[in-house]
């Protein structure tokens, strides 16, 4: 089974990389006002259904994938 | 065998301050022994433990996150768990929050630059295994290399670290963007420090400061005492 991870920077949290990617876009014109730079996680897993496979996804999110100090995660998974 | 109390240092890939602080233990009386991070198991008679400076993993995902998952790191969280003595310092502050051991984490720095230099930093407690040999207010200048580093909490545990003294170094000035000035903190057990600024760097005064010294010396003290204790 097909699962994607979106790992964003948490609301609230200064992100000084999306910060920097806005500052270029306005500097190349286009009108901007927030960038916020995360992180996508391709995964390819063993489950037996869509509902397992976000279950087992959301435990690796939780233990390594994504920090909840600091980043929220979105799971979408493809159902084969 | 020697009187010297065994550090052991854990050596990730990516590590690179793992023989300067070696070198900088052996000189304020340990004996150091450098642990692959592959070993399950600490050298029997480890009295403290730390976790170096570098890049473990090429800071993938998040620095820190892929190396506090390595086998030594069970052995170094039951080391831990028992009382005993652990400084994580740059790379390796970083591992310790990822681990959970310590409470926050490193983030890029916010000026987004690679910051190298001498900083001042300022002893907030005293009493805690690794500052006993200063003073609360003592400036320590110490460097820092490093372009993950400004620590950060949500304000509740910020309030609550701070209130317990647990908040050990702060910088004397902003140099990173982290949360209170926070260069160094400690575990509410007290047996768990991580750092940016790399005390390993600073124990002779030709290198410009002998101010980590003070830490380090402090930190072996604290690695024979738990050896006696353990035996």
């Amino acid at each position: 089974m097909r699962a994607t991870v979106l790992v964003r920077p948490r609301q609230g949290i200064l992100d000084p990389q999306g910060e920097a990617v806005q500052q270029s876009l306005r500097r190349l014109g286009f009108d901007v006002s927030s960038a916020r730079v995360g992180r996508v996680i391709d995964l390819e897993l063993a489950a037996d259904s869509g509902e397992d496979a976000r279950a087992r996804v959301e435990r690796m999110c939780t233990q390594l994938l994504a920090n909840p100090l600091i980043e929220s995660f979105e799971i979408r998974v493809e159902e084969p | 065998m020697t009187d010297r109390p065994v550090v052991a240092i854990v050596v990730f890939p990516g590590s690179n301050d793992d023989r300067d602080a070696a070198w900088a233990l052996g000189a304020v009386g340990a004996e150091p022994v450098l642990v692959w991070h592959e070993e399950a198991e600490l050298p029997s008679a480890t009295g403290a433990v730390v976790l170096p400076g570098g890049f473990s993993y090429g800071d993938y995902l998040r620095s820190g996150a892929i190396a506090s998952l390595a086998p030594a790191m069970d052995a170094v969280r039951r080391f831990a768990e028992a009382g005993g003595p652990v400084l994580g310092i740059c790379n390796g502050f970083q591992i310790l929050c990822e681990a959970r051991l310590l409470p926050g984490v490193l983030r890029p720095n916010r000026q987004l630059e690679f910051v190298c230099h001498d900083t001042h930093v300022r002893v907030e407690n005293a009493d805690t295994l690794f500052t006993r040999r200063c003073a609360v207010g003592q400036e320590l200048t110490i460097p820092i290399k490093h372009g993950e580093g400004a620590w950060y909490a949500d304000e509740g545990t910020f309030v609550q670290l701070a209130a317990r003294g647990q908040i050990v170094l702060r910088y004397a000035k902003d140099v990173n963007g982290s949360l209170g000035n926070v260069a160094g903190v400690v575990n509410d057990a007290r047996n768990v420090m991580g750092l940016m600024p790399h005390p390993e760097h600073a124990v002779d005064p030709l290198l410009g400061s002998a101010d980590g010294g003070l830490l380090l010396a402090a930190f072996v003290d604290a690695a024979a005492e738990h050896r006696l204790a353990a035996a």
